[in-house]
């Protein structure tokens, strides 16, 4: 899919709840404050002008206290919530001017909704539940039944069709809102706070199961939470609303890093780190020498940079061990290769661990601790003065990614002679 | 006391409007008229057909079905009370009215209640005429009634109509704005028409609160008895007005137990049937 289309577009909409909209609008392009105008007009501001743009297959997190207008944002992309001024453009289209049955089209097809509360219908069996989109749409019965009996095998509830939604936990019942939104084949889901009813074990579930499915099925995702380490967790891109206004969107690091305003530092400042930044975040540049060079070079490498143990690779920078300069030098002198004398049993981690999952490692460690993809390269290396400067919010300790960046790139900092 | 302002010929204007009206409007009474009569009188041959003894069985068939043997137990005992006093006719008069104006009830109040719970304004309006509906003493309702209808069945039952639908009417409107807000959206999410979030959604979800006013609205209509016997209406109703004007107690008590009984088999059955799945 091309990262680069655009799924929705929204530009400058805003949604005034009341009667003296007209006025109320009139005093928001003068800056009047959201206070100020439900003082002078009995009107809430419920989203300000807000504009973005959420691209295809990407997970858009809306982020913001209670209140701040987060379910009405969502529900003007489906204008389940009409919107006082302003576009919303799904694949360039205007929903916000479509006629009733184009809409209507739109909401069957395109854009599902997964909801707070799970909203199932209590006299509807789980089955019924999911097919109920496709009944909308006038599918035959036969033809919904297997339809949503794959989406519900995709959400990993086999076996529970024949159930009502009052018989299972509040984790399965969103499983029935996320299979009934799949079931519809939609585009896009609008997830307004889909988790924050949830239990926080199971939330954390939910949460990795999305991520998985959304692997698989690669919608274009709109969610909303008032959770910072829900939003980091899954968001691609997060929006961080107070007030009816964005106040900034952003990567996740883009976030937590360069706060824009005190409004989303002071939100970011009780994150916790350790459960946010992974290793990729705080791993330090490897040093590496290509195993087939031998023990001299590794030697001078080691001299050159005043270190007392090099990490050996393959070709393709594939970890293989580590050499400390004492074995070096000894294999210099038994004329050894440096395959007879590294050290194997190092241990390693993913790029995607989270810090509270590798303390033990790192802490345990008398080696830094590597860390490799899935192909085993070397891709850098864990310091626990750096880990534990990252932790405390040091700044300088944490990589700020895009995807061309690697601390270790191809050009090395030495170069040998 | 009241000199300066004299009293507004409100029962004159009334009385004229009803004349009125029965002149204007006499093929549409005459027809209602011929259309109920016909209708309670149906139901009375179709019932007094069915032997006495297989009604009952029927009807405790009916009362097994939606609860347990307990009700049976009451309504076949209680029919079988009814049978053995002598008021088996009188029974069935009397449950074919209450039937027919329950049914009118229900095919007038629950589209009006529906339509009431989706417009604001038709809320705003239909709700204070309940209040009088139901707050203005139901003898009331007879005199028109007479005039409009002539005495017999006919009166009784609309009478009985008047006065036993605002809890129908009442309770589709409170069923169906019960419905959590999240569903509705829901439903409107996925792409639902009105008729489709009326039937698929509203209307299911409100059952269990229609059924609840439906069935007051069985007891009210049960309550209107006594007061349809006087301007004609045939049934239990009638023995015990008889009763009451011939200061016969015993007989008062035989025709009043009678109507006890059938009011608790069928509140008891329709309040089973509401609160079924
Ligand atoms: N139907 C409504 N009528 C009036 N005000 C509303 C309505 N819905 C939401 N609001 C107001 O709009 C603001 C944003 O609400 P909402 O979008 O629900 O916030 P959030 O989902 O972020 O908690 C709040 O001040 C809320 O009181
Ligand atoms: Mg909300």
């Amino acid at each position: 899919m091309d990262e680069k289309t655009i799924k929705i577009k929204v530009e400058q909409v805003t949604k005034i709840f009341g009667k003296n909209t007209k006025q109320a609008l009139q005093q928001l392009s003068n800056g009047k404050s959201k206070q100020e105008i439900l003082q002078n007009t009995g009107c809430t501001v419920g989203v300000n002008q807000a504009s973005f743009e959420v691209r295809t297959g990407e997970i858009f997190v809306i982020m913001g206290l209670s209140g701040s207008g987060k379910s009405t944002l969502v529900r003007l992309l489906n204008r389940l919530i009409d919107p006082t001024s302003g576009k919303v453009l799904i694949d360039d289209q205007d929903v916000v001017k479509m006629s009733k049955e184009k809409l209507r089209q739109v909401r069957r097809k395109k854009i599902s909704m997964v909801f707070q509360k799970f909203a199932l219908l209590p006299h509807f069996t789980i089955l019924e539940n999911t097919a109920f989109g496709l009944e909308i749409q006038g599918m035959s019965k036969e033809e919904r039944q297997k339809t949503a009996m794959e989406a519900l095998h995709l959400v990993g509830l086999k076996g529970f069709e024949n159930q009502f939604p009052d018989q299972l936990s509040g984790g399965m019942q969103q499983r029935v809102g996320l299979a009934r939104a799949l079931a519809n084949d939609p585009d896009i889901l609008l997830m307004d706070e889909a988790f924050s009813a949830l239990d926080p074990l199971i939330r954390k579930d939910m949460q990795d199961e999305l991520l998985e499915l959304q692997s698989s099925v690669e919608k274009t995702i709109v969610f909303i939470t008032h959770d910072l380490d829900e939003a980091l967790r899954i968001g691609d891109r997060i929006a961080l609303m107070k007030d009816g206004n964005i106040v900034q969107i952003g990567t996740p690091e883009e976030i937590l890093m360069n706060p824009s305003n005190q409004y989303v530092e002071r939100f970011v400042e009780d994150v916790d780190l350790s459960k946010v930044l992974t290793a990729h975040h705080v791993m330090k540049r490897a040093e590496t020498v290509q195993i087939e060079k031998g023990p001299r070079v590794a030697l001078q490498l080691m001299r050159e940079l005043g270190i007392s143990s090099i990490y050996a690779v393959d070709k393709q920078k594939k970890l293989l061990g580590v050499v400390s300069a004492v074995d070096a030098r000894k294999a210099l002198e038994t004329q050894q290769s440096l395959h007879q004398i590294i050290t194997t049993d190092l241990s390693t981690v993913s790029p995607d661990t989270l810090l509270t999952d590798l303390f033990d490692k790192v802490s345990e460690a008398t080696i830094p601790v590597a860390v490799i993809d899935d192909q085993k390269r070397l891709k850098g290396i864990l310091i626990k003065g750096a880990v534990i400067g990252a932790l405390a919010g040091n700044e300088k300790h944490i990589n700020v990614w895009n995807e061309k960046q690697d601390v270790n790139n191809d050009k090395p900092k030495v170069v040998i002679k | 006391m009241n000199d300066l302002i004299p009293k507004l010929p409100l029962a004159k204007y009334i009385d004229e409007l009803v004349v009125w009206l029965t002149i204007n409007f006499e093929w549409f009474f005459d027809s209602i008229t011929t259309i109920l009569e016909g209708f309670v009188e149906g139901l009375v041959a179709l019932l007094t057909f069915i032997p006495a003894l297989l009604l009952i069985a029927m009807i405790g068939f009916l009362a097994w079905k939606v609860s347990k043997w307990r009700l049976t137990l009451f309504t076949v005992i209680g029919l079988l009370i009814i049978y053995n006093l002598g008021y088996w006719v009188e029974m069935i008069e009397t449950l074919a009215i209450v039937l027919t104006a329950v049914f009118i009830s229900i095919i007038i109040g629950i589209p009006l209640g529906i339509w009431a719970s989706q417009k604001k304004v038709v809320k705003q309006i239909v709700t204070p005429i309940l209040d009088f509906m139901q707050t203005m003493p139901a003898f009331v309702y007879l005199i028109p009634a007479i005039f409009f209808f002539n005495i017999g069945v006919v009166p009784g039952v609309v009478s009985s109509v008047i006065f036993s639908m605002p809890p129908t009417i009442r309770l589709t409107i409170l069923g169906i704005q019960q419905v959590p807000s999240d569903i509705i959206e829901a439903s409107e999410a996925f792409g639902s028409t009105t008729s489709q979030r009326l039937l698929k959604v509203q209307l299911p979800l409100a059952m269990p609160t229609i059924m609840a006013g439906i069935n007051q609205s069985i007891m009210l209509a049960l309550s209107m008895v006594v007061i349809a016997s006087m301007v004609g209406a045939p049934g239990l109703g009638t023995e015990v007005y008889r009763a009451v004007t011939q200061i016969k107690t015993g007989i008062g008590f035989e025709a009043g137990l009678s109507i006890v009984i059938i009011a608790i088999v069928l509140d008891r059955i329709t309040q089973k049937i509401g609160t079924k799945k």
